[in-house]
C-alpha cells in the first residue's frame, strides 16, 4: 500500500480524499496556489506544497509542479480527484516515468475515451448502444446538413473534444443544421483548439443516468447501480440521485453489463463512469466515459456503503477488488445537491467574496456534507463555483428528499450569493417529487428565470405565525431591560397584526407565544428561538420547520423552503398606521447598465453620445474565468460611462448610464 | 362640577382633533402622521401622559384672536418605551402648520426643563412650518428659548430629534443642538433658506429634497444620522435605539439579558485579515461578529463610510464603536470621517457608554483638498475627543496603525484603558515602502537594494511586537477570541473612575 498520497486538486474533492486516505492510514499531500493559501484542503493534510499563482493554468494545471512536489515530500502515489489532471493521459505518463502511482485509471482508458468520436466507436465495438449519427470528419455545412438528414432531424451536432456545453449545437431543419455547423466549429476551435465536430441523433425529454463502474488490474470489473443527473442548467448539474426513479431492475442490468463491457474493452481499473442519455421508453445510449472520481460519487457511495476513493487507492496499489458483482446491494435512497456561488435571483450570475458565514446543517448518518471551505474562506474567480455538496440519505426517496429541504432549510450562508433557496424550490417542486426528470427541467419549469419558490397556504400561515412568536420573545426579553420607572407587562392576550406586503394577519399571542391563534385557528408555538438567533427550529401545530431568520428594520425576513416571507408585526393601532404609509417604487435603474457580478471590466463597446439598439453589446465583464457580454435592453443613447476596462467592479455598480 | 367635566371633555375632543379632519387627511395624503399617531407609536401602549393640551396662543394681530386651537400646535407630555421614561414634544403640521408661537416654544421648554430634573431623555418630533409670523419676535423668543434649553441639556440629558416635515429657517437650530437627527425620505427637509431664496440669491435651481432632504443630509452634509423610509419605520427605529443610551448622564447605559454568551469565539475572525496588506476586508463582519446577537445600530452609515459608528451591547451592555473601515478609502483618517467620529466619541463620553475601538488606519488622508479643508483642525477633534474621554476605552488594533493617526485612535497614549493587537497588526510610523524611501533616500534609485530594505523593515516593524516591548499594547490576542477580551475588560472597568481637572469647559478644536 501507498505510504503518501499527493492530492493534486483543491476544494471540496480535495479534502474528501484527503479523509479517505487518513481512514486509511495514509498520509497526505495537499498542493496549492496562491489563491488558497490558507484553505482547509491544505490544513487537512499532513503537508502541503505550493505549486504557483492562483490561475489553474499557473498551478493545478501545471504536471512538472505536481511531479516535483511529489518528489520533495516523497508521495509515492497521485489522486488526481476530478478535473485539472483527471483526465490528462501525458500527466499520468509523465508519473510513471517518475515512478509515481496514478490513482486512476491507465492511459490506454484515458486516451480512448479522452476522445469523444474514438470513444464512440469502441462502444460500439463492444456492443454498447450508441447513440445513431455519423462519427466522420464533416468537410463542411452541406456535407453537414446532408449527414442531419440521413440521421433524421432534430440533430445535434457538438465538438469531438468538447465538454461543459461548449461547442453544442442543436438543429431541427437544414438551415439550423448549417447555422449550427458553423458555429459549433468556431467554438470547439476557440474553446478546445480542436475543430472536429460530429453530428447525432437528439434525444428529446432525455435523462442522463450514468453508472458507475469499477476495475482493477486483474481483470475484475464491476458496476455500482446508476446515478440520475437529469437536473442540470445548461449542461452544470445541479441534483443528482441514486438510485433513478426511472430505472427499472431490468434495464438497470442491461446499463450496467454494457457499462462493464466497455470498460473492460479498454481493461478499464479504476473507478470510472460510464454516462448514458435514455429516452421516455427506457432506450438508452452510451453518451461517454469519464475515467475519474465524479463529483455526484457519493449518492452512489450512500446506496452501496462503498468508499469509492478507498477502492481507487486500493485497485491503484495493485490490490484485487474485494467485491464482486453480486455483493452489490443497493439500499435506500441518496440525493445531492450542489451548492453553488451564483445568483439565482439574477440568472445564475457567479459570486465571488467572502464567506462571512458558512453554517451547513448537522453532518450524520443521514446527511453528508463534502466541502472545502469554512466560514471565512474567500471565494474567489478562478475556480469552479461549487462551494459545497449536500447529499441526503433515506430508505427510500421520499425520506432522503425530507431530510435534504430539512438540511437546505437549515444551511446559513452569506457574504456571497448561492443557490440554496433553488435547490430547494426543485427538491420541493411537484414535478420532481414524481420523479419526472429529463435534462430539460429547469429550463421548462422556469423559464423565465427563478424568483423564489411558491408558499402553499398552511406553510405562509405556519411562518406567519412564527414571525409572531419571534416578535413576542423579542418583546418579552425587550421588558427585561433596566432602568425601568414604569414597567408594563404585556396582556395575557396580546393582539397583534402580521404585515407581509399588502397582505394583513391577525393573531392573537396567548401563553407568552406558547400558542397563537390565527384565522380562528389556535397554533401551538414550540421553538428554540432565542433574540437574535438566524435558525429556529420550530414546531408549529403539528408542522415542524427549519427556518432562516433575517432582521430587516423594525421586521423580519423569513427564509423556508426556497422562499422568503417578509413582514413586520404591529400592534393593531400600528397595523393601522402602517397601512397609512405610502407605497414607494424601487428607483428605476433601466437608465443604467449595471454591474451584475463582482468582476473585471474587460471592454466598453460604446462611446458617449453613441445611439445603441436593443441587444447591442455594451461591455464585457470577466467573473469566474468566463467573459460575460452585457447588452443593451432596449434603444437609449449613452449619457456617460463611469467605469474603464481593467476596472474591479461590484454588484450593481453603474457602468453606463443613458439619457 | 358637571358642566365643567363637560367643557372638559369638550376641550379634550377639539385638542385630540387637531387642525380638523380635512387637515388630518391632507397630512395622510403625504405620507405623514399626525402627530397624535406618531406619540402612540413611539411610546409603549397607553403609557403617553399628555401635558399643557389647553394652552392657547396669546396673539391678537391679524385675526387670529379669533382662531384658537387647544395645543397651539405641539402635542407635549411623557411616557415610557419599553418602561423607561422619556419626554415628548410633537409639533402638529395640522395646526397653524405646526408653527412655533411664544406658547407653542413654552410646552417645549416645560417638557425640557422637567426631563433635564428628573433626568430622561427629550424626544423631538418636528414637524413645522416654522416661526409663527403673526406672533413676530415673540416667536423668535420661543425659539431662542428653546435652543438655550437645548444647550443646558446638552450633555445632561440625551435629545434626539426626528425630522417628520418641514423645518426650515431658524427651527433648525434646535435639533442641530441636539444628539442625533433621524430623517424620514421624501417627506422631511431641513436647510436654513429654501429652494426659492436660494435661486433668488445664487440662481441655483434645486429641489426642497436634493437641498435638505434625508439623502442629503445623511449623505452629503451629514447633518443628520439616520434617514427612514417612512414615519413607522423611523419611530420603531427609535425606539430600538433609546435602548442603547441611560436616561441622563447620571446613570449608566441600561443593561438588558441576553442568551448569547460573552465567551462566544468566532473562528472565521483569524482570516478577516487578508494575507495582502494591501487588500481590504469588511470591518463591519469584525463588529458583527463580536456584537450580542450580531446587532450593530450602526449611525452615520451613509457619510464618512470610512470609519464605522455606532452601538452594540456586550454581555447585555451597549458599548460604542468606532472602527476604521478599510473598504472605503483604506479606512484612512480624513476631515469627514474624523468629525464623524470624534462627535460619536464625545457623545459617548458625555452619556457614560464605554468605547471600543477597532483600528486599521494607514494614516490621514492627503491632498490640497484636506489640507485647505482644515484637516488639522477637524483630525484634532477626534484626537481630543479621544484623549478627554474618561469612559472605558478599550482599543484593538487589527492591521495598521500608522503614524499620526495611531496615536489619534484611542491609542495608550491618549488613555486608553485596554490596548490589544491582533497578530496581523503593524504598529508603526508609516507603511515599510514609504518608511525605507525615507531612511534609506540615498538608495532609492536601487531597486534590489531598496526590495531588500522594504523587506527588512516590514520584518522589523511590521509587526506588533515593537509596541509590545515599550507596553504600548497590553496583549496580543487570537481574532477569534476578541469577543471575551472585549468582555472581560468592560467588567474589568465597570467601576473605572476617572476625572479630568476642572475647567469651565474644554477648547475643542471648532
Amino acid at each position: 500500500m501507498f505510504k503518501k498520497i499527493l492530492i493534486a486538486n483543491r476544494g471540496e474533492i480535495a479534502c474528501r480524499i484527503i479523509k479517505s486516505a487518513h481512514a486509511m492510514g495514509i498520509e497526505t499531500v495537499a498542493v496549492y496556489s496562491d489563491a488558497d493559501d490558507g484553505a482547509l484542503h491544505m490544513r487537512m493534510a499532513d503537508e502541503a506544497v505550493h505549486i504557483g499563482g492562483a490561475a489553474a493554468a499557473e498551478s493545478y494545471l501545471l504536471a512538472d509542479r505536481i511531479i516535483e512536489a511529489c518528489r520533495s515530500t516523497g508521495a509515492d502515489a497521485v489522486h488526481p480527484g476530478f478535473g485539472f489532471l483527471s483526465e490528462n493521459a501525458a500527466f499520468v505518463e509523465s508519473l510513471k516515468a517518475a515512478g509515481i502511482a496514478f490513482i486512476g485509471p491507465d492511459t490506454k482508458a484515458i486516451a480512448a475515451m479522452g476522445d469523444k468520436i474514438e470513444s464512440k466507436k469502441l462502444a460500439e465495438a463492444a456492443g454498447v448502444n450508441t447513440v445513431p449519427g455519423h462519427t466522420g470528419a464533416i468537410a463542411d455545412a452541406d456535407e453537414a446538413v446532408r449527414i442531419s438528414r440521413e440521421i433524421g432531424y432534430p440533430v445535434m451536432i457538438k465538438a469531438s473534444a468538447g465538454g461543459g456545453g461548449k461547442g453544442m449545437r442543436v438543429a431541427y431543419d437544414d438551415d439550423e443544421a448549417r447555422e449550427g455547423f458553423t458555429s459549433a466549429v468556431n467554438e470547439a476551435r476557440s474553446s478546445f483548439g480542436d475543430d472536429r465536430v460530429f453530428i447525432e441523433k437528439f434525444i428529446e425529454e432525455p435523462r442522463h443516468i450514468e453508472i458507475q463502474v469499477l476495475g482493477d488490474k486483474h481483470g475484475n470489473c464491476i458496476y455500482l447501480g446508476e446515478r440520475e443527473c437529469s437536473i442540470q442548467r445548461r449542461h452544470q448539474k445541479v441534483i443528482e440521485e441514486a438510485p433513478s426513479p426511472f430505472i427499472d431492475e431490468q434495464t438497470r442490468r442491461a446499463m450496467g453489463e454494457q457499462a462493464v463491457r466497455l470498460a473492460a474493452a479498454v481493461d478499464y481499473s479504476s473507478a470510472g463512469t460510464v454516462e448514458f442519455i435514455v429516452d421516455g421508453q427506457r432506450n438508452f445510449y452510451f453518451l461517454e466515459m469519464n475515467t475519474r472520481l465524479q463529483v455526484e460519487h457519493p449518492v452512489t457511495e450512500y446506496i452501496t456503503g462503498i468508499d469509492l476513493v478507498e477502492q481507487m487507492i486500493r485497485v491503484a496499489a495493485g490490490e484485487a477488488l474485494s467485491i464482486a458483482q453480486e455483493d452489490v446491494r443497493l439500499t435506500g435512497w441518496a440525493v445531492e445537491s450542489r451548492v453553488y456561488a451564483e445568483d439565482p435571483y439574477r440568472g445564475f450570475l457567479p459570486s465571488t467574496g467572502r464567506l462571512s458565514r458558512f453554517r451547513p446543517p448537522a453532518e450524520g448518518k443521514n446527511v453528508r456534507i463534502d466541502t472545502g471551505v469554512e466560514e471565512g474562506s474567500e471565494i474567489s474567480m478562478f475556480y469552479d463555483p461549487m462551494i459545497a455538496k449536500l447529499i441526503t440519505y433515506g430508505g427510500d426517496r421520499a425520506e432522503a428528499l425530507t431530510r435534504m429541504e430539512d438540511a437546505l432549510n437549515s444551511f446559513d450562508i452569506d457574504g456571497i450569493a448561492h443557490n440554496i433557496d433553488f435547490l430547494n424550490a426543485v427538491i420541493r417542486h411537484p414535478r420532481f417529487r414524481e420523479g419526472r426528470l429529463s435534462t430539460n427541467f429547469i429550463a421548462e419549469e422556469y423559464p423565465d428565470g427563478f424568483q423564489g419558490a411558491p408558499l402553499e397556504k398552511a406553510e405562509q400561515s405556519a411562518l406567519v405565525v412564527l414571525m409572531a412568536h419571534i416578535d413576542a420573545a423579542e418583546r418579552r426579553r425587550a421588558r427585561l431591560i433596566e432602568g425601568q420607572a414604569m414597567p408594563r407587562p404585556l396582556p395575557a392576550r396580546d393582539e397583534r397584526v402580521v404585515l407581509c406586503g399588502d397582505e394583513r394577519f391577525d393573531v392573537a399571542i396567548e401563553h407568552d407565544g406558547a400558542v397563537i391563534a390565527l384565522d380562528g385557528k389556535h397554533f401551538a408555538v414550540r421553538s428554540d428561538y432565542k433574540p437574535g438567533g438566524r435558525l429556529v427550529q420550530a414546531d408549529i401545530g403539528d408542522r415542524h420547520m427549519v427556518v432562516k431568520l433575517r432582521r430587516k428594520g423594525s421586521g423580519y425576513s423569513l427564509n423556508y423552503g426556497g422562499a422568503t416571507l417578509e413582514g413586520a408585526v404591529y400592534s393593531p393601532r400600528g397595523a393601522e398606521l402602517a397601512a397609512l404609509m405610502p407605497y414607494k417604487a424601487p428607483p428605476d435603474m433601466s437608465k443604467f447598465l449595471l454591474c451584475p457580478m463582482p468582476g473585471l471590466v474587460v471592454s466598453i463597446a460604446v462611446e458617449v453620445g453613441e445611439a445603441v439598439k436593443a441587444g447591442q453589446v455594451l461591455a464585457v465583464v470577466e467573473a469566474m474565468k468566463m467573459e460575460n457580454v452585457l447588452r443593451a435592453e432596449q434603444e437609449g443613447t449613452v449619457k456617460a460611462i463611469r467605469a474603464a476596462a481593467g476596472d474591479s467592479l461590484g454588484v450593481d455598480d453603474v457602468i453606463i448610464e443613458f439619457e | 362640577m358637571e358642566n365643567i367635566i363637560r367643557q372638559l371633555e369638550a376641550k379634550r375632543a377639539e385638542a385630540r382633533a387637531g387642525g380638523g379632519q380635512r387637515r388630518i387627511d391632507a397630512q395622510h395624503a403625504k405620507g405623514k402622521l399626525t402627530a397624535r399617531e406618531r406619540i402612540e407609536l413611539l411610546l409603549d401602549e397607553g403609557s403617553f401622559e399628555e401635558w399643557d393640551m389647553f394652552v392657547e396662543h396669546r396673539c391678537v394681530d391679524f385675526g387670529m384672536e379669533d382662531q384658537k386651537v387647544a395645543g397651539d400646535g405641539v402635542v407635549t407630555g411623557y411616557g415610557t418605551i419599553n418602561g423607561r421614561l422619556v419626554f415628548v414634544f410633537s409639533q402638529d403640521f395640522t395646526v397653524f402648520g405646526g408653527s412655533l408661537s411664544e406658547m407653542h416654544a413654552r410646552k417645549i421648554c416645560k417638557i425640557m426643563d422637567k426631563a433635564m430634573q428628573v433626568g430622561a431623555p427629550v424626544i423631538g418630533l418636528n414637524d413645522s412650518g416654522g416661526a409663527r409670523i403673526q406672533e413676530g419676535i415673540d416667536s423668535l423668543a420661543g425659539y431662542a428659548e428653546v435652543f438655550q434649553r437645548n444647550v443646558l441639556a446638552s450633555g445632561v440629558v440625551p435629545q434626539i430629534s426626528l425630522i417628520m416635515g418641514p423645518c426650515a429657517g431658524g427651527a433648525v437650530y434646535s435639533p442641530a443642538m441636539t444628539d442625533f437627527i433621524f430623517m424620514v425620505k421624501d417627506s422631511s427637509y431641513m436647510f436654513v433658506t429654501g429652494p426659492d431664496v436660494v435661486k433668488t440669491v445664487t440662481q441655483e435651481v434645486v429641489t426642497q429634497e436634493e437641498l435638505g432632504g434625508a439623502i442629503t443630509h445623511t449623505t452629503k452634509s451629514s447633518v443628520a444620522d439616520l434617514a427612514f423610509e417612512n414615519d413607522v419605520e423611523a419611530l420603531l427605529q427609535t425606539r430600538r435605539f433609546m435602548d442603547f443610551l441611560p436616561a441622563s448622564n447620571r446613570e449608566r447605559p441600561p443593561h438588558r439579558p441576553t442568551e448569547d454568551p460573552v465567551e462566544r469565539t468566532e473562528p472565521s475572525l483569524d482570516t478577516l485579515v487578508p494575507a495582502n496588506p494591501n487588500k481590504p476586508y469588511d470591518m463591519l463582519e469584525l463588529i458583527e461578529k463580536i456584537a450580542d446577537e450580531g446587532d450593530f445600530f450602526e449611525i452615520q452609515p451613509g457619510f464618512a463610510k470610512n470609519i464605522l459608528t455606532g452601538f452594540i451591547r456586550i454581555g447585555g451592555d451597549p458599548v460604542g464603536v468606532v472602527a476604521n473601515q478599510p473598504m472605503v478609502l483604506a479606512g484612512c483618517l480624513d476631515i469627514d470621517s474624523s468629525r464623524k467620529a470624534a462627535r460619536f466619541v464625545r457623545f459617548c463620553d458625555c452619556f457614560n457608554i464605554p468605547i471600543v475601538t477597532f483600528v486599521d488606519v494607514p494614516g490621514f488622508l492627503p491632498g490640497t483638498a484636506q489640507e485647505y479643508g482644515g484637516i488639522i483642525k477637524h483630525g484634532a477633534k477626534l484626537l481630543f475627543a479621544y484623549a478627554e474621554a474618561t469612559v472605558p476605552k478599550i482599543t484593538v488594533i487589527t492591521r495598521k496603525a500608522y503614524g499620526g493617526a495611531y496615536d489619534v485612535m484611542s491609542s495608550k497614549h491618549l488613555r486608553g484603558d485596554v490596548n490589544y493587537a491582533w497578530p496581523s497588526a503593524e504598529i508603526a510610523v508609516m507603511g515599510p515602502k514609504g518608511a525605507v524611501e525615507i531612511i534609506f533616500r540615498a538608495d532609492i534609485g536601487d531597486t534590489e537594494k531598496m526590495e531588500a530594505r522594504t523587506e527588512e523593515y516590514r520584518k522589523k516593524f511590521a509587526n506588533p511586537f515593537i509596541a509590545g516591548h515599550r507596553g504600548f499594547i497590553d496583549d496580543v490576542i487570537m481574532p477569534h477570541n476578541t469577543r471575551y477580551r472585549i468582555a472581560r475588560s468592560l467588567k474589568l472597568l465597570r467601576e473605572k473612575d476617572q476625572e479630568n481637572p476642572w475647567k469651565k469647559h474644554d477648547n475643542l478644536p471648532l
